[in-house]
């Protein structure tokens, strides 16, 4: 077995006497996010090495997906980044429905951007705390995860899960919103607006924040792009790429929304650009609201892939024969591969399904945005003091079930 | 000026307390008013823990303790009695000896430190013919008395660091040790402007000055905001809570400490905050004595603590608002900002006592 604290390969700096130290961050470490480890060899407070140990939290998702009927699969997509669900939902349903070529009605649509973005606002509110109390602030989480409340209460409301939603169906969503939805979420929206002004107060013009993040973890823009950095991450240092505005999906073509940048590519540019994106996803939020259809159906019509209302097939021997032969065998996809990324609150989620024509898929892979930003931990701590590492941590914004699936 | 102090600082080993008539009385009278400031301050300092958890939860919109009691009054006992029958570990490759130590180190001398704090006028002869005082020891070198003990307590975070035969904990305490060096140095700078303008090293001169004159917070401004800076620094809390980092280093020093061994350094933390508080209160609050003369029916000792109380107030405001410094910039806070600031006021007080200016009517 390779012994992760003297890797095969690796240098051994204790046998050539050098003043190291080798320490182990994690994997239970208040503020690795989750079960991450990262080896650091310290020159006194100084990182000389860093080195990110995916892995503790492997669940086998994309092998596991083999085996399944692909509406099986969206539970499974819960797990990967369970800070924002509904994004994954999304992605892989998308991924889906373009691979086997189904329309998703327009209300479907609407509610579905209105959840995605509001699951971008709760992401983003978790980052948010974390961050800030990694380094060192404890009451922002707290005023973060009460705002975060209101809207796992909206979710519980649509699916009747905080957590785990797998809302989504392949052609549409598993129901309808129930009445008072929208009130609701606008209610949201505008005592989010308020609470934002609060957090901007107390911690974005902090001296002391300020000087623990501005000029610490440094990405610039060839750097980001080399490492394949997407979301947030890529956009602090100044890269102008949103999938939403440069490949839209769903209705975002619609709406008016702009594109927060940095210019500098630190981590307190990467705060700003989160802190302005959860404001407009909170306006787009508003205006997808008004926008969206009061009635109409939130399921494709079509009964070889979408199954039959729960009424029908309880009442009519037709719809529940299809309703078992649904459940039984699932649908066969088109032979082809297909791939879908949508912007994800931490960057760019991606499925890409290799299909063989049964109905489950030959290969499903994920590109997680975490697992892509993470290798930029060593750029960006190596040369710096410890501290810098937690910050460097939070600032990347990564999910450990997303790291490592 | 300055020799005039440092004659005041010779002169003080010669004691101005009324001498004792009777050693043995005088011993059991010690005794007394001992056994009950100590066990005041540990009330304080237990209830201290409730306090700050009650106003954390104000500020982060909770409750803080509710099952324990009425509001959770009963916490700190139920956290007494969970730490006490707790199993004492002691990692495999700690010292044990220095391990066992090293908390009751930095417990004593903060504990310790209080008997210099006047809790009324100390040269009074007390409650009950003398058998309740309001000082332990009425030390004409109160101050020195203070810094010293403050400086003997570093060793048990350094020690309980260095023996816990942990990474953590080593980064931890070489933080502490960087740390609290530093930052005793511009709190003793910080508290030479009201030596200055006291002329003495008794803390109840002191007040007794501050009664004549007024409050030294005001003169004293500068000095007052680096000593308690500094004081924060001192006692390790957020945002200068480097050696116990909760998100860096785990727990820092205390990390592999359990059961009452984790309690005392709590204890400790918490107690040398009551001391940071009540020097503050003592030095720059006006101390025991009424802010003004239709108070005065109030008893010292709850002017004490009303005025110490009040710094703690703000030490929880600054915990729950503030983010932690980088070890870096800490360094550069203390050398680069407090200790100009610091010498500049010592320098400047001592200038205007030699002078003999005074600013209005306090002077």
């Amino acid at each position: 077995m390779q012994n992760v604290m003297n890797p095969v390969g690796g240098d051994n700096f204790q046998e050539k006497g050098d003043k190291r130290m080798r320490l182990s961050l994690g994997p239970h470490h208040p503020s690795t996010h989750g079960v991450l480890q990262v080896i650091v060899d310290l020159e006194g407070e100084t990182v000389v090495r860093c080195d990110p140990v995916p892995g503790y939290l492997h669940r086998g998702t994309e092998k596991l997906a083999e085996n399944k009927y692909y509406t099986q699969i969206i539970p499974l997509t819960d797990r990967l980044d369970y800070l924002s669900p509904f994004n994954n939902n999304l992605s892989y349903t998308m991924a889906v429905e373009k691979l086997v070529g189904i329309e998703v009605p327009e209300r479907a649509q609407w509610i579905r951007l209105i959840l995605s973005e509001l699951q971008r606002i709760a992401s983003h509110l978790i980052w948010f705390g974390t961050h800030v109390m990694d380094i060192g602030a404890i009451t922002p989480f707290l005023w973060a995860a009460r705002d975060r409340e209101t809207i796992m209460d909206i979710f519980e409301m649509c699916s009747g899960a905080r957590l785990t939603l797998s809302y989504t169906r392949i052609g549409g969503l598993m129901s309808d919103v129930p009445p008072g939805f929208n009130e609701k979420v606008h209610e949201f929206t505008e005592l989010f607006h308020k609470a934002l002004k609060d957090y901007n107060k107390v911690v974005s013009k902090n001296p002391i924040f300020m000087s623990r993040t501005q000029g610490v973890g440094v990405i610039t823009a060839e750097q980001a792009i080399q490492y394949g950095l997407t979301g947030p991450s890529l956009r602090g240092s100044g890269v102008e790429w949103d999938l939403r505005k440069h490949e839209p999906y769903m209705y975002y073509d619609q709406l008016d929304f702009e594109i927060p940048l940095g210019s500098t590519g630190d981590s307190y540019d990467r705060y700003l650009v989160r802190m302005e994106e959860m404001e407009q996803s909170n306006r787009i939020i508003q205006q997808a609201l008004a926008k969206l259809p009061s009635k109409g159906p939130v399921k494709a019509d079509d009964p070889k892939i979408v199954l039959p209302p729960k009424e029908l097939s309880m009442s009519r021997a037709e719809e529940m024969q299809r309703h078992f032969y649904q459940v039984i065998h699932g649908f066969p996809a088109p032979v082809g591969e297909c791939y879908f990324g949508l912007e994800g609150p931490k960057g760019e989620l991606g499925f890409y399904i290799i299909s063989d024509g049964s109905p489950r898929p030959y290969r499903l892979k994920i590109r997680a945005p975490s697992y892509v930003n993470l290798q930029a931990l060593p750029l960006m701590t190596e040369g710096r003091m410890i501290a810098d590492v937690i910050t460097c941590i939070g600032t990347i914004d990564i999910v450990l079930g997303e790291v490592d699936r | 000026m300055f020799s005039l102090a440092l004659f005041d600082v010779v002169n003080a080993t010669e004691a101005r307390v009324n001498a004792p008539e009777e050693p043995v009385i005088w011993f059991l009278q010690t005794f007394v008013t001992l056994f009950i400031i100590m066990n005041v301050v540990m009330v304080i300092m237990a209830y201290q823990t409730w306090a700050e958890r009650k106003v954390m939860a104000l500020a982060q919109q909770r409750f803080g303790p509710m099952r324990t009691g009425p509001i959770g009054l009963l916490q700190p006992i139920a956290d007494a009695v969970k730490l006490l029958n707790k199993e004492y570990i002691v990692p495999r490759d700690a010292d044990k000896t220095l391990f066992f130590f090293a908390p009751i180190i930095a417990f004593i001398p903060a504990l310790a430190a209080f008997a210099v704090i006047p809790w009324g006028d100390a040269t009074g002869e007390g409650l009950f013919g003398g058998w309740i005082r309001p000082i332990i020891a009425n030390l004409n070198m109160g101050i020195l008395y203070l810094l010293a003990l403050s400086s003997i307590g570093v060793y048990g975070i350094v020690m309980s660091g260095y023996t816990s035969g942990n990474k953590y904990a080593t980064l931890g305490s070489i933080r502490s040790s960087a740390q609290v060096v530093s930052y005793e140095l511009t709190m003793g700078l910080g508290l030479m402007g009201t030596l200055i303008m006291a002329g003495s090293l008794n803390l109840n001169d002191v007040v007794i000055a501050q009664q004549n004159t007024m409050w030294y917070i005001i003169p004293q401004f500068f000095g007052f905001i680096v000593y308690a800076i500094s004081g924060i620094a001192e006692t390790n809390r957020n945002p200068f809570d480097l050696p116990e980092a909760e998100s860096e280093l785990v727990a820092g020093y205390h990390l592999e400490y359990g059961a009452m061994h984790f309690g005392m350094v709590y204890l400790g933390e918490y107690i040398n905050m009551n001391v940071i508080a009540a020097t503050v209160a003592t030095l720059y609050l006006g101390g025991w004595a009424a802010p003004a003369s239709f108070l005065e029916f109030i008893p010292g000792p709850i002017w004490l603590f009303l005025k110490f109380a009040f710094f703690l107030f703000i030490y929880y405001w600054i915990r729950v608002t503030l983010p932690r410094f980088r070890y870096d910039q800490l360094m550069g806070f203390c050398w680069k900002v407090l200790f100009p600031i610091a010498l500049a006021n010592v320098a400047i007080t001592a200038v205007f006592k030699y002078l003999g200016i005074t600013f209005g009517w306090w002077g």
